[in-house]
């Protein structure tokens, strides 16, 4: 535990000299060993605290209270295997997205004060950190306002567009709301238990003697609070708003790691409120609906995106809905007494949220090399990118293909996991259960078939083909030295599915002390079946990627001494073909707009040329973000309207002011009284 | 005897304030309830805070309030007269709530002397009637004082011979916000013309 309080240290010190150099005159200089002590930072705590969590026995818990306390509440850190798991995208990330951001910070050395982004960036590594280890309600909630407050500040990196003020307000808004939430959460849980500890035998013991509806209570506090960070629907709205609009080694640490934390509060509230009690049957069903409700949007208004880090923000929200799947499944088999379910159900959860962190981390990093190199990250204008930055092509294809859920990628292993829970659901009790999780797996499909058309369309566009405008005409490649956190990021991808056997009895081990099964489950069996069919999974994908291998071989000895032409892509045999040819993002969109326009909240615009010679013909497709358009914006104009009104009693005179206060002490001698 | 007559010249001072519409007036009524709360104390045995609470609250700040008032026009410092009489009648009402709270607040009875507590309740209201009653920014100041007077009269019981150093803070606190109040309403006089609060409203946002 000293190791992990080790790169709590480094975070926060290197924090700290980073807001003493962002005090100063900001010159170049400065500049350069703010970029040097941010990575430095962030990398030295990452590396310490990866160290930390992986030196020691996965199962073993570790506890620690430091000496000094808060006023309130006690500093008590503790990290059990769920808490383990979650850490893991944290240290990996922070250090990944700090080199790269080093990288990337080192051409704006002087539009911006680097030693506020710095502070800012190692303070949401410390929050992160803090929030999946902190045992104490009142530490959990500081932890997690220093984990909300920072990406504010890091969204608002380029502050002088209007678009990217706007994008921070609207998180600003969406943590809050959130917060809100989880400070009732945690007050109610405090006033109920007695004691600020959130995880302890006691306060477990009390918990499970609660009503069925203060459990419910709580769980829906819970969901509410928690869900608003994971981009939950319909409280999603921030997620496409912030990740376009933040510099891109934030949108990966943000999209791979802080959201994560949403999930980590729903499962380890969940897991004490279902300890030692039953869990209503009811929780875990709306965390399966609103998983593939959640999963469905994000899907269906990702592919209309032709703004790829918007394309990438609305497919986090659609990946962390298939989390959610797995965590409902999970819980609807624990109440259930299915432990195949249980098993699966969170193994996959748990196995898709580290899935996630690796693929979307390389995607954001690459899209990030993409804006670098052609200056924007609008598909329209880009294309054939893959030929000018062959590298950086062949690790967007990695990340696109691993989320895409091809094999021999870590995307498919997590949703065979959840495919498999899902499969179980004839042994449930009563038809209208099984029916519901059977067509949870026929929407996992739907997921997994758009979702391949989406990468297919994220890749291609951009990468293959020839350009469509100047903006991939000339680019800046980036240099192969300044990749090598996405090389790493990528090979991650392969190994969390190669490794799958391996990896797979810690997430049980991690499900098994959260949601413990009874003496009666024959664990060691499961988990036999489970490695064996993973170690098939493994076995073939090794094999495919022999294959692939073998068959680069055989393709690179048959060309030996032979003369090879190149040709235009798309030409199709044309003598004179041109980048309008190509399929362009709307041209792919277009066809599903057809039939899922409702859904998908899509308008898709046709301009023909009706003429027997037609000169020129336009389509564009978009998704305006119908949910703010009818949900958000008339809700806050109600509420703004409603404070308005409440202006009548902010008159500007004084004597009546002081009423209030005469009014509001005889109120209370009253209550008093009584 | 001389411990309930003070209280009662207390309470009766409470309703001349509330009675009165000059300010003139008013100033004295502050003065007297000053050198009543002295009197109490002295009966309490608190020498020091006896001299303290006479030089600060008998003679120091009514005699503010009188340096002021001289610098104001002599029409300013009239109140209407049918407020006044509302005013009355609601310290009355102040007076009944007061003594229908003294009855059941069980944890104050041993702590309080008979009527002591509904006297100190009654003039806080008093103070905030007035404060809120009038337009007048230095009958703010006054209503400020008489409630405050409230405060110190509720304090009283509690005294022991650490909490001399609290009231002693208290008077200071006081003595530093009247004087403030004091610069305030000349120099709003100045600019303004007017010591009307209600033409504040002009300066919201």
């Amino acid at each position: 535990m000293s190791l992990f309080l080790l790169s709590l240290a480094a975070f926060a010190g290197a924090a700290l000299c980073c807001l003493s150099l962002a005090v100063l005159r900001p010159t170049r200089q400065r500049a350069r060993l703010a970029n040097l002590l941010g990575v430095l930072g962030a990398s030295a705590g990452s590396a310490v605290g990866l160290w930390a969590i992986l030196s020691t026995p996965f199962a073993t818990p570790l506890e620690v209270t430091l000496p000094f306390g808060l006023p309130v509440g006690a500093c008590t850190l503790s990290i059990d295997p769920l808490g383990r798991l979650f850490l893991l995208p944290v240290f990996v990330l922070g250090a990944l997205t700090a080199v790269k951001g080093a990288f990337s910070l080192a051409h704006e050395l002087t539009s911006h004060n680097l030693a506020v982004h710095w502070f800012f960036f190692l303070m949401l590594l410390l929050g992160m950190s803090l929030v999946m280890a902190a045992n104490d309600t009142v530490l959990f909630l500081l932890s997690w306002e220093i984990m909300s407050l920072a990406p504010f500040f890091l969204i608002d990196f380029h502050d002088s567009e209007k678009q990217v003020r706007d994008a921070s307000w609207i998180y600003l808004t969406a943590a809050h709301l959130g917060a809100v939430f989880l400070l009732a959460l945690f007050v109610l849980l405090w006033q109920k238990t007695g004691t600020t500890t959130i995880s302890s035998p006691e306060t477990i013991s009390i918990i499970s003697g609660f009503s069925p509806e203060l459990r419910s209570l709580l769980f829906v506090l819970a969901l509410l609070g928690f869900g608003a960070k994971a981009g939950l629907a319909p409280m999603h709205v921030w997620l496409p708003e912030a990740h376009p609009a933040a510099p891109s080694h934030v949108s990966a640490l943000l999209s791979g790691a802080m959201i994560n934390a949403g999930l980590y509060g729903i499962l380890r509230v969940t897991s004490i409120l279902s300890l030692r009690s039953t869990p209503e049957s009811w929780w875990g069903w709306t965390l399966l609906v609103l998983g593939l409700a959640t999963a469905l949007t994000g899907i269906f208004k990702a592919l209309a995106q032709s703004n790829l880090k918007r394309l990438l923000a609305y497919s986090s929200v659609e990946n962390m809905g298939i989390m959610l799947m797995g965590a409902g499944v999970g819980l609807i088999g624990y109440t259930t007494k299915n432990f195949w379910m249980t098993t699966f159900g969170f193994a996959a959860c748990l196995y898709h949220m580290l899935n996630h962190a690796a693929f979307k981390g390389l995607l954001f990093l690459g899209a990030g090399e993409v804006l670098h190199a052609t200056g924007t990250v609008n598909m329209a204008y880009l294309g054939g990118l893959h030929k000018k930055m062959p590298l950086l092509g062949l690790l967007f294809a990695v990340g696109a293909a691993s989320i895409a859920s091809l094999p021999p990628f870590n995307g498919f292993v997590s949703e065979y996991l959840l495919a498999l829970a899902l499969l179980d659901a004839p042994r449930l009790v009563g038809s209208e259960q099984q029916v519901g999780v059977l067509l949870s797996l026929v929407g996992l499909g739907v997921i997994s078939g758009f979702a391949l058309a989406l990468y297919v369309k994220a890749y291609g566009i951009p990468f293959l083909g020839t350009p469509r405008s100047g903006f991939s005409r000339t680019v800046h490649a980036p240099t192969p030295l300044s990749l090598w956190p996405l090389v790493l990021l990528a090979l991650l991808c392969l190994l969390l599915s190669l490794a799958a056997a391996r990896i797979f009895p810690h997430l049980a081990g991690a499900v098994s002390s959260s949601f413990p099964p009874p003496h009666t489950w024959d664990v060691a069996s499961l988990l036999q079946d489970a490695t064996n069919g993973l170690s098939t999974i493994c076995l073939t994908s090794l094999g495919l990627i022999f294959l692939s291998l073998l068959f680069l071989l055989f393709r690179s000895i048959l060309l030996r001494g032979k003369k090879q032409e190149v040709r235009g892509t798309w030409s199709c045999g044309y003598q004179e073909s041109s980048p309008r040819i190509q399929y362009t993002d709307a041209g792919f969109t277009e066809p599903s707009a057809r039939f899922l326009k409702t859904l998908m909240g899509v308008t898709a615009t046709v301009r023909l040329d009706n003429d027997i010679f037609p000169k020129e013909s336009h389509l564009s497709v978009s998704a305006p973000p119908r949910l703010i358009r009818l949900f958000y914006t008339p809700l806050f104009q109600g509420i703004e309207t409603v404070c308005n009104a409440l202006k009548i009693m902010q008159h500007g005179k004084i004597h009546i002011y002081i009423l209030y206060i005469l009014v509001t002490l005889c109120v209370l001698l009253i209550w008093g009284v009584y | 005897m001389l411990f309930d007559s003070c209280l009662f010249l207390l309470l009766v001072s409470n309703f001349l304030l509330l009675a009165t519409p000059h300010i003139r007036q008013m100033t004295k009524y502050t003065a007297l309830q000053g050198i009543l709360l002295a009197l109490l104390l002295l009966l309490f045995g608190h020498t020091i805070l006896t001299v303290a609470v006479l030089l600060i609250k008998g003679i120091l700040l009514p005699g503010l309030l009188w340096h002021t008032q001289k610098r104001l026009p002599p029409d300013s410092l009239i109140c209407p007269r049918k407020l006044a009489a509302f005013d009355v009648v609601c310290g009355m009402a102040g007076l009944a709530f007061a003594i229908w709270l003294d009855d059941r607040l069980i944890v104050t009875q041993e702590l309080f002397p008979p009527l002591f507590l509904s006297l100190g309740l009654t003039t806080l209201f008093c103070g905030f009637i007035l404060i809120i009653g009038r337009i007048k920014a230095i009958t703010h100041v006054i209503g400020y004082l008489v409630a405050e007077n409230g405060i110190f009269l509720l304090g009283m019981p509690l005294m022991t011979k650490g909490t001399t150093w609290f009231e002693l803070a208290l008077l200071l606190d006081v003595f530093v916000a009247v004087f403030v109040m004091g610069i305030a309403i000349n120099r709003i006089s100045d600019s303004f013309a007017s010591i009307d609060v209600a033409r504040f409203r002009s300066l919201r946002d």
